[in-house]
């Protein structure tokens, strides 16, 4: 047939979305991918405090068709679930739920589901529970950096050295970025690295420096 | 699917023109002789006078004599000649070679080549519309240089270079200049006597002729090496029995293209782009608006990605391809739209359409038509782009 890549389901789910569209105050919140190196995807959530339920999901994406069905399959598949349960969704369940993906296209469809496990963390980040309990340190801010891109390499800026001079106290978290103020990706690398600091529940303060 | 498929992807390659079919079918099935001696027992020697006409046509068309042009399989195998010809032949003179940074691959790969076995290639920058900036060429231009292959017509974004110029700048440097003439050859003139140019790369199914067959013209004493080694065909630059159904159908292809053609098909690629830029907002044209082959209309849609609209536009029957990296196997967004200066979100949401002769008006509205309803749907679900909408 044709379009023979792509599965009769990928298709279907590429042409009608599940789910799409944003959510207003989500509990629960990712951006993942950036424009300026291919695809990007935003997922936001609601989610019952008491129950960790996952009442309602929602995403946007700029992306290719593999990219959008994943989307729309993980964000059926999430919903009404509990946090803990979302979490376990694997990219390899979502690629069976819509009868496979080609291998090329894993990149794409990876996305959407980090952008669901992103999402989950911010949650819990501003909860203060599960992974999100964990106290903000040098380490915790790495390894949350290693979600914002370097948009000159589609790499992330932490294996590209892009980011110096981590400091974390009293609420205050200061980075130096290996960028000057006037480059052409310096205030969406600064932005981005806001929304992946912000939310945590004992960080007050995100200041980003750039070099001189 | 509909039943009539909308084919505007004519750059990758074309329809065969039935009468180039017609032409090309009595070398098939009745005269199937090889054209190697002039004195062969009478089939070999009509396909041999066969196979000098379909040279005459092409040589021609350029305004050449016919010992300036071989047949080769493709335009890729005649910039690989070129390429490797010019190189290897004059390897104790020079060892410098120039191209653009918006080469198709048969040139771009072929340079990378020859820079791994020790030439030094340098890439010139071309502007935001694509031009090579003539200065810059005529300062690359050293004592070690020995080669420019510059293109005519852009295969991605139709930019016109003004191979006039770098041809004199060229010869008043005594350097050989090559260019890829694969998107324009039919659809813009070139003159040989105007321009001196040394090689040309030429193709067929381009052009509604068939597929495995291309030629080179190459200026009478123009330094060159054999790549293909065998037999003494194609004055003894290209071995290997000649495909001579082939070469009849190129040109025939040839004759059927006149200039009336190419001037309906610029007034299609117009009425596109003005349909475009009136009905679906933040777009642009990548490329320049004059200066661009007649048939290449290349375009930007901010904020969505190049596969998801080629599918769609695929299942409403609609063939066009796009310089997004998603589209591509090796993943890589188009070098030409990165050349330009433009970045992965510009190439990210680019689509190329291009026209050939079995494209109408109305084709055209209903492509125009199915565009902007296909973007308008992934823009809603496109988390950029907001504030612009507000």
């Amino acid at each position: 047939m044709a379009n023979a890549p792509y599965t009769e389901k990928v298709i279907e789910y590429f042409q009608n979305p599940k789910n799409v569209g944003e959510i207003e105050d989500p509990d629960g919140y990712a951006k993942e991918g950036s424009p300026a190196c291919g695809d990007m995807v935003e997922l936001f959530l609601k989610v019952d405090d008491d129950t960790h339920e996952i009442k309602d999901i929602k995403f946007k994406s700029y992306g290719c068709a593999s990219n959008i069905a994943t989307g729309s399959i993980i964000t059926e598949m999430a919903m009404g679930s509990t946090i803990e349960e979302a979490k376990d969704i694997s990219w390899q369940e979502a690629a069976d739920e819509l009868g496979g993906l080609p291998d090329l296209k894993t990149h794409c469809s990876v996305l959407a589901v980090d952008a669901l496990r992103e999402a989950i963390r911010n949650y819990e980040e501003r909860q203060g529970i599960g992974e999100g309990k964990k106290e903000t340190t040098v380490e915790v801010v790495k390894e949350r950096l290693k979600h914002v891109m370097n948009p000159m390499t589609g790499v992330d800026v932490i294996q590209t050295d892009l980011i110096h001079d981590i400091e974390v106290e009293d609420g205050k978290i200061s980075i130096k970025v290996d960028l000057e103020e006037d480059h052409q990706f310096a205030s969406a690398v600064k932005e981005d690295i806001k929304e992946k600091l912000e939310p945590r529940w004992d960080v007050e303060e995100v200041v980003v420096k750039f070099v001189e | 699917m509909k039943d009539e498929p909308i084919y505007l992807d004519n750059a990758a390659s074309s329809k065969m023109d039935e009468e180039v079919f017609e032409a090309m079918k009595p070398y098939m099935l009745d005269n199937f002789a090889v054209a190697t001696s002039d004195f062969a027992y009478s089939m070999g020697v009509d396909a041999k006078e066969a196979l000098n006409d379909a040279r005459e046509t092409i040589a021609e068309e350029l305004g050449a004599s016919s010992e300036e042009f071989i047949f080769t399989s493709c335009a890729t195998e005649s910039s690989n000649l070129a390429l490797k010809g010019v190189a290897e032949k004059l390897s104790d003179e020079g060892d410098h070679i120039i191209i653009s940074d918006i080469e198709d691959f048969p040139v771009l790969k072929t340079a990378n080549r020859l820079e791994k076995k020790g030439f030094d290639v340098t890439y010139l920058d071309v502007d935001g519309e694509g031009f090579v900036d003539l200065e810059q060429l005529e300062e690359s231009i050293n004592e070690d240089t020995i080669l420019v292959s510059i293109q005519h017509g852009n295969q991605e974004i139709g930019t016109l270079q003004d191979i006039k110029k770098v041809a004199e700048i060229c010869n008043e440097k005594d350097v050989i200049y090559h260019t890829d003439a694969t998107h324009t050859f039919g659809r813009v003139p070139i003159d040989v006597n105007d321009i001196p140019v040394d090689l040309i790369s030429v193709s067929a199914h381009t052009i509604h002729g068939p597929r495995g067959i291309g030629g080179l013209y190459i200026r009478e004493g123009t330094p060159l090496e054999k790549q293909m080694d065998g037999g003494f065909q194609e004055n003894d630059l290209r071995a290997g029995v000649e495909n001579i159904p082939a070469a009849v159908g190129f040109a025939k292809a040839v004759e059927l293209i006149d200039e009336e053609e190419n001037e309906r098909i610029k007034e299609l690629r117009d009425k596109l782009i003005d349909g475009m830029r009136e009905k679906v907002p933040d777009v642009v044209l990548n490329g320049p608006d004059e200066k661009r082959t007649p048939q290449n209309a290349n375009i930007t849609f901010h904020y969505v990605e190049g596969e998801s609209i080629t599918l769609h536009l695929d299942m409403r029957g609609i063939a066009v391809s796009t310089g997004s990296a998603c589209f591509s196997k090796s993943l890589e967004a188009s070098h030409v739209i990165m050349g330009i200066g433009g970045d992965h979100e510009r190439a990210h949401g680019s689509v190329r359409f291009t026209f050939g002769r079995f494209n109408t008006e109305d084709q055209v509205e209903e492509v125009v038509n199915a565009t902007s309803e296909i973007i308008g749907k992934l823009r809603d679900i496109s988390p950029l782009g907001e504030e612009e909408e507000e």
